[in-house]
Order: structure tokens, then sequence, then C-alpha cells
């Protein structure tokens, strides 16, 4: 028996819950991420407005330069780490009755694990050729 | 004991409905819809970098960004970035322990609604003149 757990209350151990005890790390790295993003933000931006107007040619040849497809790939993987935490939270918060709650935390997770690979493996081809 | 195992329903605190609307509290709410819309937003991430492959796919995603429904998404989806990028930088200077008196938080929330309107305009202002202004 963990320390935490010694130290609960008699009706607590029974029911088996309360605090998950992992909110603050959920917390803190929605902020670690939220600061990345604040610059990575400004990279997609730019990339974005770089290409307004161009030819096909010339858009693939900018996304596929190293130094852009990094920026784009750091914004998307922390971008999605960051709106997989959010939606969680979101979830959490007005969801309660367990089957939907469950479904729907589990859906967020899909979504966001099929995205990313969906966005690395399209940013890979693009810089490689494949 | 067969009673202690329900529930006892717990306080609740009161909700939206109580409260008189305020701009902080507007501005919390905003941060959250437009969280959401950039978690569904991410999807036309993906496309543009799904289309990149091929000539054809890039001109489809072209068209339809270009047409007068993907650019209300296109220009929904950056004041969406601007104004949750701007709320983000708002929690973080919070979270510092900063701008927590009234006048400084009521500041805070205009920024980030004056910020993300006025940053928005600027950029599809840029972005017109880029792609040749009005012709």
């Amino acid at each position: 028996m963990t320390v935490a757990r010694r130290y609960s209350t008699a009706a607590r151990r029974v029911r088996g819950l309360g605090a998950a005890r992992t909110g603050t790390g959920d917390f803190i790295t929605l902020r670690v991420t939220s600061a990345a993003l604040l610059i990575l933000t400004i990279g997609f931006v730019v990339t974005v407005a770089a290409l307004l107007g161009r030819s096909h040619a010339a858009a693939i040849q900018i996304l596929a330069s190293p130094l852009v497809a990094i920026v784009l790939l750091l914004f998307i993987l922390t971008s999605i780490y960051h709106m997989w935490i959010g939606m969680q939270e979101i979830i959490i918060d007005y969801v309660h009755r367990d089957l939907p709650k469950f479904a729907a935390l589990i859906g967020n997770t899909f979504f966001c694990v099929v995205v990313g690979v969906v966005c690395v493996f399209a940013l890979a081809r693009l810089t490689f050729g494949l | 004991m067969a009673e202690l195992t329900t529930p006892r329903p717990r306080p609740l605190s009161p909700h939206l409905q109580i409260w008189r609307l305020t701009l902080t509290m507007t501005m919390s709410i905003v941060h959250r819809i437009t969280g959401a819309g950039l978690y569904f937003g991410i999807l036309l991430v993906a496309w543009w970098l799904i289309a990149a492959a091929s000539p054809n796919a890039y001109a489809t995603f072209e068209t339809f960004i270009g047409s007068w429904i993907g650019r209300l998404i296109l220009f929904g989806y950056t004041w969406a970035l601007l104004h949750h990028a701007l709320g983000g930088l708002r929690h973080l200077i919070w979270d510092t322990g900063r701008g927590f008196e009234p006048t400084e938080r009521e500041m805070l929330a205009l920024a980030t609604l004056v910020g993300s309107i006025g940053l928005t305009i600027l950029l599809w202002g840029v972005g017109y003149l880029a792609m040749g202004g009005p012709r």
C-alpha cells in the first residue's frame, strides 16, 4: 500500500475514487507546450504566408526544405500533444457518464494519433520524396 | 450500509446562467471554443500536407480554400489560432501571479480580443496585397 493510500480516508479506499494524482503533470505539459507553440505558431503562419499564390512546384520546394519541414513538424506534433490534453479536459468537464466519457477519451486519443501520423507521413513524403 | 454506496449529490457552484456576463468570463469561454475549433482545424493542415504530394490534389485544395466557404473557414481558423495564442499568453502571465487586479484582468481580456482581431485583419491585409491586391 502506497503512502497516499495509507493516509486516505476509509470511504475513499472503499470507493476507489478520488484524485487521479496525475493532474499536475497535464497542467504543466499544457503550459510548456503552449510556450513552445507561441514561437512555433509564428513559424507556421510565416510558412503559410510564404506559400500564398505560389505554384505547386514552388510550394513543395519550400515545404520540403529542412528548416521549414522541421518547424512544421514541431508545430504539428506540439499542437497535437497540446490539443490532446485540452480536449481531454473538455471531455472530463462535460461528460460524466462512464460509457460516453471513456468512449470520448479513447476517441480523442485515436483522433490525435491518427492525425499526427498522417501529418508526419505527408511531410516525410514531401521531404524525402517517398 | 447499502445506502452509503449511493453517492450523496455534491454541492454545485453557480454556473453560467447565474452570473452576469463579464468580459473576462466571455474570453474564458471563447478560449475554450477556439481551442475546440483548432482541434478540428488541424484536419485542414493535414489535408494541405497530404494534398501537397500531387499537383492535382493541391489544385483541388487551392480551389476549396479559394472558394468563399474555404476563405471563411481559413479566416475563422486564423482568428481562432491568434485568439487562442494570445489567450494562452494571458494564462502564462497569470501563471507568474501577475495581472489579477480588476483593472489588469479587464485590460488583458480586452487586449486579447483587440489583438486577435487586429492581427487577423493585418495578416489578411498583407496576404491580400501579396496576392496582388485589387485587380
